[in-house]
């Protein structure tokens, strides 16, 4: 009883590692999305921000400076898709997809060249690492049964981006349904001709969300090579852009739906790696590929409204030319 | 989802070629500047690089053909990004529709030991355009029937095609007793002749490389796609889908049909790479084949005007970039093979997604030139 309890306890605390960066990129997908910009380049964004937290942090010896450089990277990254896009009415998908090439490629390029390491970046020291954050009282609740294993496992020593983007979390709910940025910001991604109508720049409004994208993209980048890891590697963010996507869809670009679908898919995530090998009753040993494709087949399915149905942003992916 | 523009926004102010021609020339010269930034960055000289990477891939009568064995595999994702341009749709998932394809000619392959190489490469031929038909009819129908966005679900698909093969290959196909995920060769007798060997039957010696007689079949393939688009009846059903929905339907054409047809063709294009690559050159059916030749498909087709003519060259400048990258990384310590990616990359933001950069200095610089010859009362076209 008492292991059970302390693996699930474990569980859940891979789970909660595993979906950070994820409900970063994603809720970094809500804001240019629900603004009525597609970016399929969440990943490349991320994967840039992963490159230079490492890089940068790695130079210096500060995870902060590093955590600056991430986001300074997703932030220019986004606003070269603003440019393509809005500026310039150029197709959301296409740009998306070369932001994610150009920077698969540019990552292991200039990291190749900067460090000689065979495109990583050398192993950071702990002193260059986004610190977890030590909570007082561990001490006293160590005795304790339940409180005691619960505050160990899941709330000491969690990295400060984890706090970090559960304020995001809460503070994306509140910005997107309570205030006047987000009322615009949903009115621009449904009907955008209605919101220039009112007097407010669609451009200025678009870009502004597209700037928040690339901070939090740059974020979950950082928490991927400075917080998580220890050092950039080639390929970092292995498709976790485009699992944010599909938690973003999944959660039918609502930020606590899209959170539940994260936490979901990093559970399922956390469950594959325990169940590796292990026969499972009645049914044997599920192949680690078929856990791997679960988010991806669920997303199918409710795009195919099998699984309730999902209603993007309507004015998403239409590039928005004012009327002369 | 709307295909690229065709340059002919005002008829009679600018010539056609500015549209096809030049500004697509000056937005890979853009691209190409920058890339020479990167290069400058790192501390090599870019002209120097890249004037290496094109004797690399053009210089000798190898380079060549390791050239065209890259162009091969892009004209057959550029020609399948460009029918679903053509009827509208963006296919993303050229990789997983590759990858499949790679597993049904492979499959062909290793059923068929001892039967003679044509019979087996027509049934690979076959079966390559029916496995990655099938793995496109899926988004196609999705899209024709629930609405499913289908961007999103090729892309889901490419992930769930490589979770498919990643499974077939290290728990089913396994050749038995070995470590890596791969099956094993085929029989040699039924591999897809190199080029070496076919032009060594007319008696021309060419050297050794991985081209091979599947370049033919993307040859053949660019002419029946112009053939079908632009002569027969379902081809033009399926460019009317593409331009305007709405119109298709009164003129009692079904999108729905249509969607699915562009989908099931071009999957089967891009199911073709697997003939190249697991009939042609590797000969046995291994993990990653692709390597984003589903994704250089897009940049393929958006260079090449979704024209089969334009998708050659576009084809061939990416096989050059291939060959002469991977060239180049040996020569240039500091210079590695993803050097080719934010080359491809840069390309495709400025030939695709940035296409309309230069368009309104060029256009006005011609308008500015136009009066003197046409009449200054011709304006006011469009809407």
């Amino acid at each position: 009883m008492e292991d059970a309890f302390l693996l699930v306890l474990q569980l859940l605390g891979a789970t909660v590692r595993v979906a950070t960066p994820l409900v970063l990129a994603a809720f970094a997908g809500l804001y240019c999305e629900r603004a009525g910009v597609v970016d399929i380049g969440l990943e490349g964004k991320m994967l840039a921000g992963a490159f230079f937290a490492a890089a940068a942090a790695s130079a210096s010896g500060s995870p902060w400076l590093g955590l600056l450089a991430a986001i300074a990277a997703g932030v220019a990254l986004a606003l070269v898709h603003g440019f393509a896009c809005i500026t310039h009415h150029g197709n959301q998908v296409v740009s998306g997809m070369a932001i994610n090439i150009l920077v698969a490629g540019l990552a292991p390029t200039l990291a190749y060249a900067w460090f000689a390491q065979g495109g990583q970046t050398p192993l950071l020291p702990a002193s260059a690492r986004l610190p977890a954050v030590g909570l007082p009282g561990g001490e006293a609740l160590s005795g304790v049964p339940v409180l005691g294993p619960v505050f160990r496992e899941l709330l000491d020593g969690t990295n400060i981006l984890i706090w970090a983007t559960l304020l995001i979390v809460v503070a994306t709910q509140w910005v997107l349904h309570r205030s006047r940025f987000g009322l615009r910001l949903r009115a621009v991604g449904e009907n955008p001709a209605a919101v220039e109508t009112a007097g407010i720049s669609v451009t200025r409004l678009r870009y502004q969300a597209l700037i928040v994208t690339g901070v939090l993209t740059g974020m979950a980048g950082a928490y991927l090579s400075t917080g998580h890891g220890a050092g950039f590697v080639r390929d970092m963010t292995a498709g976790k852009g485009y699992l944010a996507l599909a938690a973003l869809i999944f959660g039918k670009w609502r930020p606590g739906p899209t959170l539940f679908a994260c936490l979901l898919f990093a559970f399922t995530d956390a469950v594959q790696v325990r169940l590796q090998g292990v026969p499972l009753p009645g049914v044997g040993v599920i192949p680690v590929q078929f856990i791997q494709a679960i988010p991806y087949l669920l997303t199918v399915l409710l795009l195919a409204g099998f699984v309730g149905k999902a209603i993007a942003p309507k004015a998403s992916g239409i590039p928005y030319v004012k009327e002369r | 989802m709307v295909s690229s523009g065709s340059g002919r926004g005002q008829p009679g102010a600018v010539p056609g070629w500015v549209g096809y021609a030049l500004l697509p020339v000056l937005n890979l010269a853009a691209a190409f500047a920058l890339s020479g930034l990167v290069i400058l960055v790192i501390g090599e000289n870019p002209v120097d690089v890249l004037s290496l990477m094109l004797s690399e891939a053009l210089g000798y009568p190898e380079a060549i053909g390791y050239t065209l064995y890259y162009t091969t595999d892009y004209i057959f994702t550029g020609l399948a990004v460009a029918i679903a341009f053509h009827c509208g749709l963006f296919n993303i998932g050229g990789e997983g529709q590759a990858t499949l394809g790679g597993l049904g000619a492979g499959l062909v392959a290793l059923a068929l030991t001892g039967w003679p190489w044509p019979v087996v490469a027509v049934l690979a031929i076959l079966a390559s355009a029916l496995f990655g038909a099938a793995w496109a009819f899926i988004p196609g129908w999705l899209q024709a029937k629930r609405g499913s966005h289908i961007v999103i679900t090729t892309i889901m698909f490419n992930f769930i095609a490589a979770s498919l093969m990643t499974w077939l290959l290290v728990d089913v196909l396994i050749r038995p007793g070995s470590q890596s995920p791969e099956t094993r060769e085929f029989d040699p007798g039924l591999w897809l002749p190199s080029m070496e060997r076919a032009l060594g039957w007319i008696g021309v010696t060419v050297p050794a490389s991985p081209l091979n007689l599947s370049f033919l079949w993307a040859l053949a393939c660019c002419v029946l796609f112009q053939i079908f688009l632009r002569h027969t009846r379902w081809g033009y059903e399926l460019r009317t889908v593409g331009r305007n929905e709405r119109a298709a339907v009164y003129a009692g054409i079904s999108p729905s049909r249509n969607i699915v047809l562009a989908m099931l063709i071009s999957g089967a294009l891009a199911g073709f790479v697997g003939v190249n690559e697991i009939l042609g050159v590797q000969h046995r059916i291994i993990l990653n084949v692709t390597g984003g030749v589903g994704f250089v498909g897009i940049a393929v087709a958006l260079m090449g005007r979704n024209h089969p003519v334009g998708i050659v060259l576009a084809a061939l400048l990416f096989g050059v970039l291939a060959q002469g990258g991977g060239q180049v990384s040996f020569d240039y310590p500091s210079i590695n093979r993803e050097l080719v990616m934010v080359i491809q990359g840069l390309v495709i933001l400025f030939a695709g997604a940035m296409e309309n950069l230069f368009k309104p200095q060029v256009e006005a610089l011609f308008r500015r030139r136009a009066p003197a010859a046409a009449k200054p009362t011709a304006t006011g076209t469009g809407g």
